[in-house]
């Protein structure tokens, strides 16, 4: 390849007294100050800003109408249309688990039960929230499309303990979620 | 039993003026750089710090626009474990961050905070500590030593990022108060005094040294004198300013401490309130050297326009209180000038360190000097006879020129000989 030899550009002598760049500089740190002061900031509309640059003030404005449809929240389960629990406690997501966050107790579903063909239901299903890094690698396994990130981020706790979502606060988070594969339902 | 009376003026001047005005200026302008710095780049900043009233079952909390922040920052850092590195050499790694804060608060005394107070009795408190007749010298002596502290605490650590910035420290201190010293010649020769107190009345009473328009009294355009020395007033004030920049580590000049290359600089080993102190000095720097910049170019305590003549006889009870408004007005344009040195750090980028090098002893060195005989040559005109002047009108053009093509040809780079 050929060498290219750039030359320094030969800067002229406003440009080396370097003082008009300077007052350019005062004139744009200005702006952006005076504007942001106003509440006009470039980008505050659009950022729902508080009036005072482009930030949103979090406890009293909140950007929940503003999260991405790709949002990664909470990982929850969920319910189908006929509240059946959509995990079979195959423990995928256990085994996927990246930082180990999520520990299942499988447990068989009685034989009496309506949905006594799935045969296998959680027991217990706990996701240490402290732990969770918020991949998206539970959802990503599942074959059963029981497991999915929401758009809860606010999770708070005093305890370690609180921190620990276990199973009826997981289907609490998830709720129910319709117009997934249904395989179960043909099924004998 | 009279003799206490001045004594305890005295020390109530040095605990009010010191530990009221300056001490919570330092807070004043930390919350002032936070805030005007995230105006600046589109951001709110602190705004949260308050009086907690939902602890007490109010609906809201009382947020004063987290003016407290300070406070809660200054409790956070006497709380932060005092760690002492067990590389460091002790006594002078303790002593260095006292070195950098006292000498900032002694340069204090000096400044002229307002005009006398008067008592009921007519007895006059000037606001001013020590009213001493060399108060820039004063001022400068005790500015310097500052570098001690943190040269000091460059070595003490006995790591080698501190060492670097401290290095760079005294190199750059020392560079840079040769223009500072040089610069402010031209404004004791216009003078013709050393005693900051007179020279604010003398600003009051004549035209600001930035802005005569009025004299003894009344409104008016300067005479051709005054309107002549108005040049090197400027540039002696330009070089004033960004010398004082140098001298407490501002932004554009802060190669002490620049966190890209050096970690932390100077108080990379430094926690808690010796970290606290450091930080202190600063900003009491900050404080200090605008104070100077507003005494010897602004006007100091003075309203201006000649206001000062007509508010001077107000009192209330028999306190004159022109003295308060005076000390109001200083507060001001202290403060104005603190938002002008933290509207600079968020502007202009940091130097290289040959830049500044350059900048200091080529460029403002230079400048200062020729600087000097301009001034001389406009005060002294009166006396001379047009020959004298014009030869010296010549000489300082040929001068000028002369320095001008040596820092040009010093510029250029010496041709790479090949072998």
């Amino acid at each position: 390849m050929a060498v290219v030899k750039l030359k320094r550009p030969k800067l002229d002598l406003g440009e080396k007294i370097y003082f008009g760049a300077l007052i350019k500089g005062f004139f744009l740190t200005m702006r952006h100050a005076f504007r942001s002061l106003r509440g006009k900031s470039v980008g505050a509309k659009d950022l729902e800003s508080s009036g005072l640059g482009v930030t949103m003030q979090y406890p009293e404005q909140k950007w929940d109408e503003h999260l991405p449809e790709h949002y990664r929240g909470a990982p929850a389960l969920v319910t189908d249309e006929q509240g059946r629990e959509r995990c079979v406690s195959c423990q995928l997501c256990e085994f996927i688990c990246p930082p180990k966050a999520i520990k299942i107790t499988p447990g068989e579903i009685p034989s009496d039960d309506p949905w006594a063909k799935v045969e296998k239901r959680p027991l217990e299903f706990e996701i240490d929230m402290i732990r969770c890094i918020y991949c998206g690698m539970c959802e990503e396994v599942c074959p059963e499309q029981a497991i999915y990130l929401r758009k809860d981020y606010a999770i708070t706790g005093l305890t370690r303990k609180d921190m620990v979502h276990d199973k009826k606060k997981l289907y609490e988070i998830g709720g129910v979620r319709t117009g997934l594969v249904n395989k179960w339902n043909e099924l004998k | 039993m009279p003799d206490i009376v001045p004594i305890f003026i005295i020390l109530t001047k040095i605990v009010i003026l010191t530990f009221v005005v300056v001490l919570s200026l330092v807070p004043v302008a930390v919350y002032f750089e936070r805030r005007f710095s995230a105006v600046i780049q589109d951001r709110v900043g602190p705004n949260r710090v308050g009086i907690p009233l939902t602890l007490f079952g109010a609906k809201k909390d009382f947020h004063l626009f987290g003016l407290i922040q300070p406070i809660a920052d200054g409790i956070k850092l006497f709380l932060k474990e005092d760690f002492t590195p067990s590389h460091v050499r002790e006594a002078f790694y303790w002593l260095a961050p006292a070195l950098t804060v006292v000498p900032a608060l002694i340069t204090v005394c000096v400044v002229p905070f307002g005009s006398p107070l008067t008592l009921p009795d007519g007895t006059k408190i000037p606001l001013v500590i020590a009213d001493i007749d060399i108060g820039p010298l004063f001022v400068f002596s005790v500015a310097s030593l500052s570098v001690y502290g943190i040269t000091l605490a460059g070595w003490a650590s006995n790591s080698k990022f501190p060492f670097i910035g401290g290095v760079r420290s005294t190199a750059q201190m020392i560079s840079y108060e040769i223009s500072l010293g040089l610069s402010i010649i031209p404004v004791l020769l216009y003078f013709g005094e050393l005693n900051l107190g007179k020279i604010v009345q003398h600003q009051a009473e004549n035209g600001w040294l930035l802005l005569p328009l009025w004299k003894d009294g009344s409104l008016c355009l300067p005479d051709l004198q005054t309107a002549l020395f108005w040049i090197p007033a400027v540039i002696s004030f330009f070089i004033f300013t960004i010398s004082i920049f140098a001298e407490t580590n501002r932004m554009p000049f802060d190669l002490p401490e620049c966190e890209t290359e050096l970690v932390g600089g100077y108080h990379t080993e430094y926690s808690s309130m010796k970290f606290a102190m450091f930080f202190m000095g600063e900003y009491a720097a900050m404080v200090i050297g605008s104070a100077l910049i507003v005494t010897l170019f602004l006007g100091g305590w003075s309203m201006g326009f000649t206001l000062d003549a007509k508010i001077a006889d107000w009192n209330f009870a028999g306190f004159g209180i022109a003295g308060l408004i005076h000390l109001g007005v200083f507060l001001t344009k202290l403060i104005a000038f603190i938002l002008f040195f933290i509207l600079v750090r968020w502007t202009v980028p940091r130097f290289r360190y040959d830049q500044l090098m350059k900048l200091g002893w080529v460029v403002f060195f230079e400048a200062a000097l020729i600087n000097v005989f301009l001034a001389a040559l406009i005060i002294a005109a009166p006396d001379l006879t047009k020959t004298i002047l014009a030869v010296g009108a010549v000489l300082l053009i040929a001068v000028t020129a002369a320095v001008v093509w040596v820092a040009k040809v010093s510029e250029e780079k010496p041709k790479l000989v090949r072998a």
